[in-house]
């Protein structure tokens, strides 16, 4: 996987994870481009679509759109399995997460992509292994307050 | 509105979030950015001393800041100091901000590569996880340079606990990727190779990842990951679906590692061990049959696991493209998804029945599937969607269904979205071109392309029409008249207006008879259209004009009132101006004679690769399926024997193929003495930059068994491994040789840098000239490119020149050498003689130095028939009835050179009781005759 962004149905950006070097104004045009594409797409077409010399992947969650750019040889179904199993893992942590989880928390989206997904590829898939690893890190838990939503995503 | 988070809690860090997200617009977000920007900054510079939780939470304000795209020039050294940390909370923050916001502040590197390396040697596992983690994420070449040794030792290491080992495996994956010659190669691999028996199924996951990659370069050293690969496989697939605990994803027994094994086995040819064949086929069958059985559960994301597995056994499938039987049942699965409701899977059926069309075993099944496929093109609401139904018919298209394919794609091509109607355009001219069996249907094709999407006809197609309706006599008058009555419709597009008056300047006489089509309707016709054109149109059309002084002396005065008008003479676009002059002046001065020949009919244009293709393939980039059509096709075929010589490359869209070229040999310029530029200084060159990448690689092994094949043949396939596949053809006439070498990609990604070199040694620089043009140095997934070699014998030779190739393939250098079979006996012309005649040279050339005889054993069955092919293939005359002992054979020649000319003799006998042969060679020149019975010699 090249690199994988959330964003909202606004077109903000959420969450972007890059495992090739590009430089800070590529990866903003990319960003630019991508989230213009993926929008304009009508809710029953496909998942997958050619991009440059990419294919991207994506699925809307709510309010949030998760989109994956992988390359000629990989994988569309599995690499759409990989973007809900990310959820499935926000979901266990945060409780129903919601767009604003991953507002106000983060950093803890970017710890559980890379306990999930190393350099691009999958490192552990069992949610248990993958939230164990998190967990350890809230051990010393200390409050944190912060809004709750009210639409948290569906499956 | 406060609830409990899991975590540690910044409330200064929500409190900021929240404040973001209420201002009301960009100016007031900004303001207050940088209200907490001189915040932060007044933080660090104070003299009061943060401690780590202020720190922290001031490090995420920063990065959060950034991550909403604003610009941040400090807090790196706050970051670093947060690495330090005994907190696990304050140093995962710290790496965070580091992995995102590195910068090559040599510094600051230096103090973050020292906080790794204390984390790496704490043996505290989360804490080594965080610092791999963060190289992982950063991948540069300054951290590879720090740790890309010793992420090995981690990764073997026996004590590791296996989320550290996971880390680490996808940790050198990046760094690999990023600068592969930064990790050594070493006793770890075979390692590595043994975690994919590992216990802990995480474990495994990552490290097929790793293999996968590493695999990719040294195939050789990872070649034991096959059996054990399949074996893990074996076990996965024919799990229960509770089997695997964790590891099962909506009753599916670890889809992502069953995903990641089969793509490690597609760096590989099928196993060659029988029993790992057989269980692998096995697997592959049960994950086709379990395609059938009713889903565990109706949930997307069984199906999508389930499928994402199916199709990777699929791939596999192809890319083995020896088991007829799956690849048919691949295919009828795929057929059963093109008309399933989910369009994720219509799309991935569609794209992957385009590999499996050009496949020999499943061509014909996928062909089955055309009403589908048309049907997709026109109901699918998704232009992904269509977009691959037009490349599934243009990979399924073969002679037998081109009309309707082409046929379809013209009626698509109306109302197909903007975004592809060029490449439809590319595709319907270039399959029009290539099953054209009839040219008038290919002439009607292009010019309803044009009607149609005229604005999408680059210059490519409408040039290629011209120049096989040139090229091809039996087509012009249809042409002309087609084209004549296309230029009737009232609006006709531009292009319509170039073709129409190319040809008519060509072959308008052809429908001049007609009186509908006189020729001062012709040019009435043309220059109706002529001020709605643009300027190269124009100048186009005053060609067409004084072309048709020449054809039509009876038009001469209207066009010459047409050259003379102000408009024209005086016309402000030099270009035009020009042309009018010189065209009134040539029809005024010159006469009917003249005209004639400087008017004269263009020529044949010679034959070469269609530009359109050319233009595809860049278009599409590294999943044209032609070229592996093609390629295939090549490889099947006896490129020596069979009576229609195979396309040799992917010009089977041109009508003659290069052979056509190479006919032509005698007419072609003699290659030019001096040093050729490719070969010259090369071994000189190579000396020089030995140690560095770009040496020579030693000799491909096997190249030596390939290279006497070609002694006795000219075409055929020189060399092969797994990325590679060197095809060659080359004819030669006297002392003149051309050789096209086709450099296949079998793999399906880019080669870059792709440089062959020819190096002539000191030695055979003087007595052989090669003259080459560089190639193209990307050669995309699945192409072939070609390239020429001119050859010139400037005297006798011994030794063969060598063919270097370099290349990157996925970041790693490539280098194979091969010898290139240019060999003495090449330049031989046989000479047929009687037998007196023969004996009597014979005498002549009785000085021990002229003759050079050699005894050796047959290493082949001593076959009359092979034998005599072999001696004609080697160039000389086989004479018959010369010598008195029936069994032995007598060959006679000429070797050509550039410098002398030297007559050669051979006698060859064979002593069937012994298994042995004699063979004797007289030539005027004792190294001549030596080269030459070592090439025999061993021929037999």
């Amino acid at each position: 996987m090249q690199f994988m962004l959330l964003f909202s149905r606004q077109g903000k950006l959420r969450l972007q994870k890059w495992y090739v070097p590009l430089s800070d104004k590529e990866k903003k045009k990319i960003t630019r481009e991508l989230v213009q594409t993926v929008l304009a797409r009508k809710p029953k077409m496909c998942s997958f679509l050619e991009w440059r010399d990419l294919k991207i992947v994506y699925k809307r969650y709510a309010s949030l759109y998760f989109c994956c750019a992988i390359e000629d040889q990989d994988n569309e179904l599995i690499t759409l399995e990989i973007i809900h199993r990310y959820v499935e893992l926000l979901d266990k942590y945060f409780g129903s997460v919601c767009e604003l989880d991953i507002i106000f928390n983060f950093e803890k989206a970017y710890f559980i992509l890379d306990e999930f997904l190393l350099g691009g590829e999958v490192q552990e898939t069992s949610k248990k292994n993958v939230l164990k690893a998190i967990e350890q890190a809230d051990l010393l838990q200390e409050v944190r307050y912060f809004p709750r939503c009210v639409t948290p995503f569906s499956f | 509105m406060p609830a409990v988070s899991k975590g540690d809690g910044m409330r200064g860090l929500a409190v900021f979030i929240s404040d973001i997200r209420n201002c009301k617009s960009k100016e007031a977000e900004i303001k207050r950015i940088n209200k907490e920007l001189a915040n932060i900054r007044s933080k660090f510079k104070g003299d009061k001393a943060l401690d780590g939780y202020s720190k922290k939470k001031y490090v995420c304000k920063l990065l959060f800041i950034f991550l909403l795209g604003h610009d941040i020039d400090f807090g790196h050294m706050e970051a670093v100091n947060l690495l330090s940390s005994n907190k696990y909370t304050e140093k995962q923050i710290g790496y965070l901000f580091i992995s995102v916001l590195v910068n090559s502040n040599s510094e600051l590197i230096r103090l973050i590569n020292n906080a790794i390396k204390n984390d790496l040697a704490s043996r505290n596992p989360t804490f080594m996880c965080l610092a791999l983690h963060c190289i992982a994420n950063v991948g540069s070449r300054e951290m590879g340079e720090a740790f890309a040794a010793d992420i090995p030792r981690i990764l073997v290491a026996g004590d590791s606990m296996d989320s550290v080992k996971q880390s680490a495996a996808l940790c050198l994956l990046r760094l690999y990727k990023a600068s592969p010659d930064l990790v050594p190669m070493g006793e770890w691999t075979a390692r590595v190779v043994h975690l994919l028996n590992d216990q802990h199924m995480g474990v495994v996951t990552a490290a097929v990842s790793l293999i996968t990659c590493l695999c990719k370069k040294n195939p050789d050293d990872f070649k034991t990951c096959i059996s054990l690969a399949v074996s893990r496989l074996s076990r996965i697939v024919s799990s229960a679906s509770t089997d695997l605990q964790d590891y099962t994803y909506y009753f599916v027994p670890a889809p992502w590692l069953s995903v990641k094994l089969l793509r490690l086995l597609q760096c590989y040819p099928p196993p060659e061990d029988a029993a790992v064949k057989g269980r692998l086929v096995e697997c592959l069958e049960t994950v086709l049959n379990k395609a059938q059985e009713p889903p565990k559960s109706k949930k997307v994301q069984h199906s999508n696991a389930k499928n994402a597995i199916l199709f990777e056994t699929i791939s596999l499938i192809i890319h083995y493209d020896s088991e007829p039987n799956l690849l048919v049942r691949a295919c009828n699965q795929l057929g059963q998804f093109l008309q399933h409701r989910e369009t994720n899977l219509r799309y991935l059926a569609l794209e992957s029945m385009c590999t499996l069309a050009s496949s020999e075993f499943s061509h014909e099944a996928v062909k089955t599937h055309i009403e589908t496929v048309i049907n997709a093109l026109k109901t699918e609401r998704d232009v992904s969607v269509r977009q691959r139904a037009v490349d599934l018919l243009y990979a399924m298209c073969d002679r037998s269904n081109a009309p309707q394919i082409v046929a379809e794609m013209l009626s698509y091509l109306e109302t197909a979205d903007y975004s592809i109607r060029e490449e439809i355009v590319l595709k319907v001219a270039i399959l029009a071109e290539k099953y054209a069996v009839d040219y008038t249907w290919y002439v009607d094709t292009i010019l309803n392309l044009i009607r149609i999407a005229g604005d999408y006809v680059s210059e490519e197609v409408w040039y290629r029409v011209i120049q096989i309706v040139i090229n091809r006599d039996d087509v012009q008058g249809y042409a002309a008249k087609t084209v004549f009555e296309a230029l009737q419709a009232p609006a006709c597009h531009e292009n319509l207006v170039k073709v129409g008056g190319y040809i008519l300047g060509e072959f308008g006489n052809l429908i001049a008879g007609d009186p509908r089509s006189s020729p001062l309707i012709q040019f009435n016709l043309l220059h109706s259209k002529f001020h709605l054109c643009s300027v190269p149109t124009r100048a186009l059309l005053l060609s067409t004009y004084i072309k048709f002084v020449n054809l039509f002396p009876e038009v001469k005065p209207t066009i010459q009132d047409v050259l003379r008008s102000d408009s024209q003479l005086r016309n402000a676009d030099v270009e035009l101006q020009q042309r009018a002059v010189e065209y009134l002046r040539l029809s005024t001065v010159a006469s009917t004679d003249i005209l004639a020949t400087v008017l004269e009919e263009m020529p044949p244009f010679p034959e070469r690769e269609s530009s359109i293709l050319a233009k595809l393939k860049k278009k599409k980039g590294p999943s044209t399926v032609t070229d592996l059509e093609d390629t295939k096709r090549e490889r099947s075929v006896d490129v020596n024997g069979g009576p229609e010589p195979a396309p040799a490359s992917t010009s089977a869209v041109s009508t003659p193929s290069p052979s056509a070229d190479l006919l032509g040999l005698g007419a072609a310029p003699p290659a030019p003495a001096g040093p050729p530029p490719s070969s010259g200084s090369g071994g000189l060159l190579v000396d020089v930059f030995s140690d560095s990448a770009s040496a020579v690689a030693p000799l491909a092994p096997g190249s030596e068994d390939n290279f006497a094949r070609f002694v006795c043949k000219n075409n055929g396939v020189l060399f092969e491994n797994q990325l590679l596949q060197i095809g060659l053809k080359s004819e030669f006439r006297q002392n003149l040789g051309r050789m096209f070498i086709f450099y296949g990609n079998k793999t399906s990604t880019q080669f870059l840098n792709f440089t062959p070199t020819l190096i002539c040694s000191d030695d055979l620089q003087p007595h052989l000239n090669l003259q080459t043009k560089p190639v193209d140095p990307t050669v995309e997934g699945g192409a072939q490119v070609q390239q020429v070699v001119n050859i010139e014998c400037v005297s006798d030779f011994t030794e063969a020149p060598v063919l270097s190739i370099q290349f990157r393939y996925g970041g790693t250098f490539q280098n194979v050498s091969v010898q290139l079979p240019i060999t003495l006996n090449k330049f031989f012309q046989p000479t047929e003689m009687a037998s007196q005649d023969f004996f009597q040279r014979w005498k002549q050339l009785s000085n021990p130095q002229q003759e050079v005889q050699n005894i050796f054993k047959a290493k082949h069955p001593m076959d009359t028939e092979v034998t005599k092919a072999k001696i004609i293939g080697f160039g000389s005359a086989l004479l018959e009835e010369v010598d008195p002992n029936p069994a032995n054979f007598v060959g006679a020649g000429i070797i050509h050179t550039k410098t002398t000319q030297i007559g050669c003799l051979l006698r060859l006998e064979p002593n069937l009781q012994a298994q042995m042969y004699r063979l004797t060679l007289r030539t005027s020149k004792e190294a001549v005759s030596q080269r030459l019975c070592e090439l025999l010699s061993a021929q037999f």
